[in-house]
């Protein structure tokens, strides 16, 4: 209850992180909100149904609410301009209105989670949570990181403080990136998630039995003096339904 | 351990010390951008703070998809091909980018914005896109990772004109090497990565081969 958990890649790709965790959340009976930047909904669905969940009939049903970031951006630039003006798209912020107004506002993206989530009277959903995939990809679209950071810190009070609610981010990371503004945004995250899963390709190089370490960092205790965080190392393999862990040098294939 | 003997061949022929004959494309549908005429248009696109040039090959790509019935809008326009689009020197200065010449570049993130917009016009239509991009040429190395990320498959050319590696008689029959740096991870947890991993090319006037 009231978690933030960071998803951290580093050389390898991530994002079977996010299906698990949409698919965990759905079963678990879970209010979600969906912020996907970066894929189509058909990607996440297909997907979904190897692991057992559809996300059709979750949206049908009330239960998913799912931005799907593309498509929101093409009907902003190209989309008619009286569908515009009845409610502000949530990625309003691509186009700045007013040089004033700088592409640093993630508000709109903020009041479409926070929509989402807020409980409507019929429902019976058990606690909200907010997954995003991925955050780098704001950066990317002009965002400034201290807005990517606020819009997380107000994602985090409405969510985690005030509706009790889970909040999952993925976030890109490459070792010796030069990519100063996301390293900021990541390291300002870490600081202030309670779990960090942090996968990571294998410093060897590919290998087909093991395709990458897993890095899990329990936030013990958010006090200066208090115990160090609880740090876990595993290995994975992903297959086409599902991902197996082992300890380190214990994978199948080398027993 | 794949066995080097076994080899794919893929593409078609080509002869880069001819012209290709006029019967060969004629008969098929093709459409081509050229930024000088197209600034003469009004743009339809909504601005964005981009470089105009993109602007305006977003605005010319978005209409072909629509108008030739690629993204199944129109039922009555029933598309059996795939629109295959492919974009020359993208962040170079041919595109009126500036973040092949400047250390500080003031649209920094057209380049990046047009990604993504192009990805999403891509993912809603049944198109397919190939970009070549300077990388040698962009200063800003974090503009790279972005655009990598924004890709979903990632190739690199790296010459051995003028390096060192030039005169190493390991490399003598090839030209450069090819950088496999991302692959599509779609519809599916798993992605299709290959055991080759150290692979090398030869370029000919009529034949491009990968080792």
């Amino acid at each position: 209850q009231g978690k933030f958990t960071l998803l951290r890649d580093t050389r390898t790709d991530g994002s079977f992180l996010v299906h698990h965790f949409l698919s965990f959340y759905l079963r678990a009976g879970c209010k979600v909100c969906f912020v996907a930047l970066l894929q189509s909904f058909s990607h996440y669905n297909i997907v979904a149904q190897k692991l057992g969940v559809s996300l059709t009939a979750a949206k049908e049903r009330g239960q998913l609410v799912f931005l799907e970031g593309l498509k929101s951006c093409l009907d902003l630039l190209f989309g008619e301009e009286e569908e515009q003006s009845e409610q502000p798209s949530p990625l309003q912020f691509i186009r700045p209105l007013s040089s004033s107004e700088s592409a640093s506002n993630l508000k709109a993206l903020f009041d479409f989670v926070r929509t989402s989530l807020n409980p409507a009277g019929s429902d019976s959903w058990k606690g909200p949570v907010l997954l995003v995939d991925d955050l780098s990809v704001l950066l990317s679209l002009g965002a400034t990181p201290v807005a990517v950071l606020d819009f997380i810190h107000y994602c985090r009070v409405a969510v985690c403080s005030q509706l009790k609610g889970n909040i999952v981010v993925l976030v890109h990371s490459n070792e010796d990136s030069e990519d100063e503004e996301n390293e900021l945004v990541v390291n300002s995250l870490c600081h202030h998630s309670d779990l960090i899963l942090w996968v990571e390709g294998l410093v060897t190089g590919f290998c087909k039995d093991v395709h990458g370490q897993i890095k899990i960092i329990r936030r013990v205790s958010l006090e200066l003096m208090a115990e160090p965080d609880h740090v876990q190392i595993y290995q994975y393999k992903i297959q086409d339904k599902n991902v197996t862990f082992f300890a380190r040098g214990l994978s199948a294939a080398v027993l | 351990q794949a066995s080097p003997t076994s080899s794919t061949k893929f593409g078609h022929y080509y002869d880069v010390s001819k012209t290709m004959s006029p019967e060969l494309f004629q008969s098929i549908k093709w459409h081509s951008f050229y930024l000088a005429e197209e600034l003469s248009l009004q743009p339809k696109m909504k601005t964005c703070n981009m470089n105009s040039a993109y602007t305006r090959l977003l605005q010319s790509i978005q209409r072909i998809i629509y108008q030739e019935g690629f993204d199944g809008s129109d039922p009555q326009k029933k598309q059996k091909n795939i629109l295959r689009i492919g974009i020359q020197s993208l962040g170079s200065m041919l595109w009126g980018d500036d973040i092949c010449s400047s250390d500080t570049p003031e649209e920094i993130h057209s380049l990046t914005k047009f990604l993504y917009v192009l990805r999403g016009l891509l993912r809603k239509s049944l198109s397919a896109c190939i970009i070549t991009v300077p990388a040698h040429l962009i200063q800003n190395k974090a503009i790279m990772e972005r655009v990598t990320n924004l890709s979903d498959m990632v190739v690199g050319l790296e010459s051995f004109i003028g390096s060192e590696r030039e005169t190493n008689p390991l490399y003598k029959d090839y030209h450069g090497l090819v950088h496999v740096h991302q692959i599509p991870r779609l519809n599916s947890l798993i992605c299709d990565v290959s055991d080759t991993k150290d692979l090398a090319f030869r370029l000919k006037r009529k034949l491009f081969t990968i080792e």
